[in-house]
C-alpha cells in the first residue's frame, strides 16, 4: 500500500478529480493549503502599499491506494494537473505501514480496496 | 430662477442621488453571484460606469439624447454641456435634469456586465462601456424621451423599461454571444460565492429604484407618489410569485430566487410605474416575473453563457413590463393614455413596436461597438488568467486577501526582503 500525496493548483482541481474518477480511484481527502514552489511572485497593490504574494493557494490531495493502483493514480494527476508553468505542484508517493478501515476493522489491502458503491439514501 | 419649483428641486436632488446608488448596488448584486476569485472584477465592472459613462454623458451623451435634433438623434448644440445652466427645464434646473438622466445612462451600461462576467479584459471593457453609452444608449433615450420617433408614436415608457432594460437585455445577449462562454461553463458547477452580498445589493437597488421610478415624474407631484407606491407593490408581488414558483418546483424558497424576484418585479414596473393604478402594479409584478422565471430555467440548460441572466431578468422583464403597460395603463390614474383593458388596443401595438425597435437597434449597435473594440484589443483574458481569477489578473488585488506570505515592497529597498521584524515593537512606533 502507498499513500499518494499530491499538491496541485486550485484551478486544476476539478480536472484532477475528474481524471481520478475516470481512473476509478475512489476515496481521497483534500485540504486547502498555502505554499510556495518557486513560481513567480504575484505583485498586488492596495492604495499606497505594494506587496509580493509569496504564498499561493494550493490543494493537497491524500489518496491511500494498493500498489497496483499507484501508477494509474499518478498518471491521472500528472495529466490533469499540468499547465507547463512553474507552480504546477508535486506528487509524493509514500510507503504505508498499516491501514485500517474504521467501519469494519478491515486491515491493509482490504481496507484500501473500494467497496461497491452503495445506492445513496434518498 | 423663474419656473423653478423648490419642492421639485428638493425631490429631484434626492432622486438623482438614489439612482446613482443603484450602480454600486448592482455591483453588489452581481458580485455576490460570481466566484470569489472574480468578485472585485465584477463589482468594478459596475463601479467604473459611474466615472466613464458619467463623463461621456456630460461631454457628448446628453446632447445626443436630449438636444433638439431629428427623429433619430439629438443635435450637438448641448455638447460639453453648452447652454445647460440653471434655467428651468420643466420645473427643475436644466443642469439637474441632465444629472438625473446621466445616472440612467450609467446604470444601463453597467447592467450589461452581468452577461460577460469572469472573462472580459478590463481595458477593452472600459472602452466598450464608454462607446456603448454614446452609440447605443444616447440614441435610444432620444427616440423615447428626447423628442424622437418612438415618443412621437405614443410609446409609453415611464422610467425606462424599454430604454434601460430591454436595451441592456438585448445588448447583453449579443455581448454574451460575442465573448463566448467561460471556459468552465457547462463543465463545472459555477456557484455564487456570497448570496448575502447579493441580497444587500437587492435592498439597495430597491431603495434606489424609488428615485428611478418616482423621480421620473420630474417633480414632487402626485404622479411621483403613484410611481413610488407602484415601485413598492410590484416587486412585493414579484417576490411572492417567484417564491411560490420556487416552492412548487423545488419545495424550497431560495435566497437567490427572492433577490431575482424582487429585481424582475422592479424591472417589470419600471415602464408602467406612473401609468397604472396600484392594483395594476400588483398585476404587473405578479405576471411580470413568470416569463423570466421560466426563461432562467431554460437558459441554464443551454449553451448560452449569459452568466447572470441579464436577458431573462432585464430583457424579458422589461419586455413583459412594457407590454403590460400597454394592457393596464389607466387614464384615470395617469391622465395620459389608456391601455387595452381600458379600451385602447392600439397602445399594446405601439408598445410592441417600441420594444422590438429598441431590441433590434441595441443588438445591432452592440455588435458594432464590440467588433470595433475587438479590432484594437482582444476582448477575452487568457485561459490561464481566467483560471487564476480576474481579481488578480486584471486588478492585482483580491477581494478576500490574506496577509500570510505577503511581503511588503518598500520604495527605497526595492524588492529586497525586509529584515526580520525586531523582537519588540512598541505600540504606535509604526507610522
Amino acid at each position: 500500500m502507498k499513500l499518494v500525496v499530491a499538491i496541485v493548483r486550485t484551478e486544476r482541481l476539478s480536472d484532477v478529480l475528474e481524471a481520478l474518477f475516470r481512473a476509478e480511484v475512489r476515496g481521497l481527502s483534500l485540504s486547502r493549503v498555502q505554499g510556495h514552489g518557486g513560481e513567480t511572485e504575484r505583485v498586488e497593490t492596495y492604495r499606497g502599499t505594494t506587496v509580493k504574494m509569496e504564498l499561493s493557494e494550493k490543494v493537497r490531495l491524500e489518496i491511500g491506494v494498493s500498489d497496483h493502483f499507484v501508477e494509474p493514480t499518478v498518471a491521472a494527476i500528472l495529466g490533469a494537473a499540468r499547465t507547463g508553468e512553474v507552480g504546477d505542484g508535486k506528487i509524493f508517493v509514500l510507503p504505508v505501514e498499516k491501514v485500517y478501515r474504521i467501519r469494519t476493522g478491515e486491515e491493509d489491502q482490504a481496507a484500501v480496496t473500494p467497496v461497491e458503491p452503495v445506492a445513496a439514501e434518498v | 430662477m423663474t419656473g423653478v419649483n423648490g419642492a421639485d428641486v428638493a425631490w429631484m436632488l434626492v432622486a438623482t442621488a438614489m439612482v446613482l446608488l443603484m450602480t454600486p448596488a448592482l455591483g453588489l448584486f452581481y458580485g455576490g453571484m460570481v466566484r470569489a476569485k472574480n468578485a472585485l472584477n465584477t463589482l468594478m465592472m459596475s463601479v467604473v460606469a459611474v466615472g466613464f459613462v458619467g463623463v461621456a454623458w456630460a461631454l457628448l451623451g446628453y446632447t445626443l439624447a436630449f438636444a433638439p435634433g431629428n427623429a433619430l438623434l439629438g443635435g450637438l448644440s448641448r455638447a460639453g454641456l453648452a447652454g445647460v445652466g440653471l434655467e428651468a427645464q420643466g420645473t427643475i434646473p436644466h443642469l439637474l435634469f441632465m444629472a438625473y438622466q446621466g445616472t440612467f445612462a450609467v446604470i444601463t451600461a453597467a447592467l450589461i456586465s452581468g452577461a460577460i462576467v469572469e472573462r472580459m479584459r478590463f481595458g477593452p471593457y472600459l472602452a466598450f462601456l464608454t462607446l456603448w453609452s454614446l452609440v447605443v444608449y444616447a440614441p435610444l433615450a432620444h427616440w423615447v424621451w428626447g423628442g424622437g420617433w418612438l415618443g412621437a408614436l405614443g410609446a409609453l415608457d415611464y422610467a425606462g423599461g424599454t430604454v434601460v432594460h430591454v436595451n441592456a437585455g438585448a445588448a447583453a445577449r449579443v455581448a454574451a454571444l460575442l465573448l463566448r462562454p467561460r471556459k468552465d461553463f457547462a463543465r463545472q458547477a459555477i456557484l455564487p460565492h456570497n448570496l448575502p452580498m447579493t441580497l444587500i445589493g437587492t435592498g439597495l437597488l430597491w431603495f434606489g429604484w424609488f428615485g428611478f421610478n418616482a423621480g421620473s415624474a420630474l417633480g414632487a407631484t402626485a404622479a411621483a407618489a403613484l410611481a413610488f407606491t407602484n415601485t413598492l407593490l410590484a416587486p412585493a408581488a414579484g417576490l411572492v410569485v417567484w417564491s411560490l414558483l420556487d416552492l412548487r418546483r423545488t419545495g424550497r424558497v431560495t435566497a437567490a430566487g427572492a433577490a431575482t424576484g424582487i429585481v424582475v418585479g422592479l424591472v417589470a414596473i419600471t415602464p408602467a410605474a406612473g401609468l397604472v393604478g396600484p392594483l395594476g402594479a400588483l398585476a404587473v409584478g405578479a405576471l411580470g416575473v413568470v416569463p423570466s422565471y421560466y426563461a432562467l430555467l431554460w437558459r441554464a440548460r443551454t449553451r448560452i453563457d449569459d452568466s447572470l441572466d441579464v436577458v431573462a431578468a432585464h430583457g424579458l422583464g422589461g419586455l413583459t413590463g412594457a407590454l403590460l403597460t400597454g394592457v393596464l395603463a389607466q387614464k384615470s390614474w395617469n391622465g395620459v393614455a389608456d391601455g387595452l383593458l381600458f379600451g385602447n388596443p392600439r397602445q399594446l401595438v405601439v408598445q410592441a413596436v417600441a420594444v422590438l425597435a429598441a431590441a433590434l437597434f441595441s443588438a445591432a449597435g452592440t455588435v458594432v461597438v464590440l467588433r470595433v473594440v475587438a479590432l484594437v484589443a482582444p476582448l477575452r483574458v487568457a485561459a490561464r488568467e481566467e483560471g487564476l481569477g480576474l481579481d488578480v489578473s486584471q486588478h492585482g488585488e483580491e477581494a478576500y486577501a490574506r496577509d500570510e506570505g505577503a511581503i511588503l515592497v518598500l520604495p527605497d529597498a526595492g524588492t529586497a526582503r525586509p529584515a526580520p521584524a525586531p523582537a519588540l515593537v512598541t505600540e504606535g512606533s509604526r507610522a
